[in-house]
């Protein structure tokens, strides 16, 4: 046990120096007025009038992991059925995106929905009129969609694979139609899969300000902007700032909480 | 019961990448027997049994239950139930629902459904285990939940598939008796695939030894281990000596340079023929009158038997005898007429087979 603790040390001191001491920060300037320094609510009052922006930001956050799974599902599943070459073939061109930076990603598809990018251009080429493509909330949840599937599709690929092809032939053999396999056992036994990839698709997404800020424009305020406006724009104030990320903090916390619970209730069932 | 047929299989063949898997399988299988497809990996038996079971379509050839071709009739609407390998239970269910699903899927009415999954969980011994997780349990126990889920949708046929491979010896001879037991009891068709001669020969009503994509023989354990029809059979049933021998004439039979008198007719005079001598029906001692004569060579215990090894002018016999020898002596091994056996002589195919090392050969025994 002592050489286990040892061997942690240096995430140890990592976590507290980069985890620990930020988050106790955090909560420090959000409860402390900036002026006075003095404890106060006032942060927190003040940040729950962007309650709208924050409510936004979940709405378009589960919108963009609905999508995520919906696409990333009957993939994943098709991908763990096929051959090893063919797996690893449509793997590569998962993760391919991922090798560049985000914020090229980002960009790109600014090149692409853009007044004058290029589907607009496209359409001007056959005399047709503009569409209005960027700057609105549908190309901020296709700019989520397009940076997290990848996030999705991983978690479900990695759990479906681990699904015997023995299990699924027993469920054909009992009874099971091929929508029935999928519905009584694939599902199921991939759930903790789609918990995690909920997971790791939502959080970032209702978090993001990079996609919302590039094409989203001013239409499109999420509240990662303004966390983002607090620590970095103009209207610099780590106070508000602070409390701001609390507000945002909790809402990630109590979705973590939802999601948990359904995996504890999953193995409840499951002990019976 | 012979003449009714359940299932018919004509002609399978199967191909994989060029491969041919099936070369063309005829079979009938009879209402509640157990059958046991037999031989080595590669032969085509979970092939054969996964055509019955659907989740496999014959390339050329046709599947007939009662009657009726089942060709791409998917499994779940045919009257069968596969055991799996690897049991393949459902992780996420307990005992009481991966026995209770296939009625679930039916929708059969709740108190049903419970009174018959009770009667499953007697069946095969797992009386009070209905509320454990399947991942809790040993592989025996794992085992008995796949059967009991199979059997709980009461179908015409059950198809297991090396059941009791994972199973350790003493186990598996324990769940040998037991599927016998629970086959005799419901009175329903078992067709069971496995490599081992032994659980083959323990539980059968007949057995079908498969070799290459194709069936060598089909017979009771009695037939298949006393009257094996070539030496890929001979060799694959149990141990034994097969050696080259001349059929002079009806019931006289002439190998290791002596004639013996024999069981076997209808030959023709003056065939070639192989003869097999299973080692457990070779008796010695003193060399004499109509004996074969040979120097012990090595003596092995093992267990219920000795392990002689005679070498007979370059050939090697096998012998098993609670009996144990000397190495170099020098004995006489004798022979009933009913213990040889005579087979038609084969073709290069039968012999794809690989022998143990110590086992004779006909082509060594020269006349």
């Amino acid at each position: 046990m002592k050489t286990n603790s040892k061997a942690a040390f240096p995430y140890i001191l990592w976590v507290l120096f980069f985890t620990v001491i930020p988050f106790v920060l955090v909560i420090y300037y959000a409860a402390t007025s900036k002026d006075t320094g003095a404890i106060t609510l006032d942060n927190l009052a003040n940040a729950s009038r962007y309650f709208p922006v924050l409510i936004r930001s979940v709405y378009l956050a589960v919108i963009a992991t609905a999508i995520c799974l919906v696409i990333a599902y009957p993939l994943a599943f098709t991908m763990s059925r096929s051959s090893k070459s063919v797996q690893r073939v449509i793997l590569l061109l998962v993760m391919l995106p991922m090798w560049m930076n985000f914020l090229l990603r980002t960009y790109a598809w600014i090149t692409i929905l853009d007044n004058n990018g290029l589907i607009n251009s496209f359409l001007t080429e056959l005399g047709l009129p503009k569409i209005q493509l960027i700057n609105n909330s549908g190309a901020v949840v296709l700019g989520m969609v397009y940076n997290y599937l990848p996030f999705m599709i991983t978690p479900l690929y990695s759990i479906m694979t681990k699904i015997d092809k023995s299990v699924i032939e027993a469920s054909q053999d009992l009874g099971c139609n091929g929508w029935q396999v999928i519905t009584k056992t694939v599902l199921p036994l991939s759930f903790p899969g789609i918990l995690t990839g909920i997971t790791v698709t939502f959080v970032p997404a209702v978090s993001t300000f990079v996609i919302s800020g590039l094409l989203g424009g001013s239409n499109c305020f999420l509240i990662g902007d303004l966390i983002q406006q607090q620590f970095l724009g103009n209207e610099y104030n780590l106070n508000y700032g602070a409390a701001t990320s609390l507000m945002l903090m909790v809402v990630v916390f109590i979705s973590m909480g939802i999601f948990n619970s359904f995996d504890n209730d999953e193995m409840e069932d499951s002990m019976i | 019961m012979e003449n009714n047929v359940i299932v018919r299989l004509e002609n399978l063949v199967v191909k994989y990448d060029d491969e041919l898997i099936l070369k063309g399988i005829n079979l009938d299988i009879h209402d509640k027997e157990f059958i046991t497809f037999l031989g080595p990996s590669g032969c085509g038996k979970t092939t054969t049994l996964r055509i019955i079971g659907g989740f496999i379509d014959p390339n050329e050839g046709n599947v007939y239950f009662d009657g009726k071709k089942i060709n791409g009739v998917p499994p779940y609407k045919r009257q069968v139930n596969t055991v799996f390998q690897k049991y393949a239970l459902f992780q996420h269910r307990n005992v009481y629902e991966n026995i209770a699903f296939g009625l679930r899927l039916k929708k059969t009415p709740e108190n049903e459904i419970h009174k018959r999954v009770m009667e499953m969980l007697e069946l095969v011994n797992l009386k009070g285990y209905g509320a454990r997780r399947v991942d809790y349990l040993s592989g025996g126990q794992q085992q008995r939940v796949a059967i009991a889920r199979a059997l709980i949708n009461h179908p015409r046929i059950l198809l297991l598939d090396e059941p009791l491979g994972a199973l350790d010896l003493k186990l598996r001879k324990e769940m040998q008796i037991e599927l016998k037991k629970i086959q005799q009891q419901l009175g329903i068709t078992f067709i069971y695939v496995t490599h081992d001669q032994e659980e083959a020969l323990t539980m059968s009503d007949r057995i079908v030894v498969m070799n290459g994509g194709v069936i060598d023989q089909i017979g009771t354990p009695q037939d298949i281990y006393n009257e094996p029809v070539n030496p890929f059979v001979a060799k694959f049933i149990g141990e034994s000596n097969i050696v080259a021998g001349l059929m002079h004439d009806d019931f006289d039979v002439e190998f290791a340079n002596q004639r013996f008198v024999c069981v076997d007719k209808g030959f023709g005079k003056m065939t070639p023929v192989d003869v097999v001598i299973r080692p457990e029906d070779i008796k010695f001692g003193p060399t004499g009158d109509n004996t074969i004569d040979g120097t012990v060579e090595t003596v092995t215990f093992k267990g219920v038997h000795y392990e002689i090894i005679v070498d007979v002018f370059g050939t090697k016999w096998k012998i098993h005898s609670t009996k144990s020898a000397e190495p170099g002596a020098f004995i006489g091994m004798s022979l009933n007429p009913e213990d040889i056996h005579i087979m038609h002589k084969s073709d290069a195919q039968g012999f794809s087979f690989s022998a143990p090392a110590n086992e004779v050969t006909g082509d060594e025994n020269k006349f």
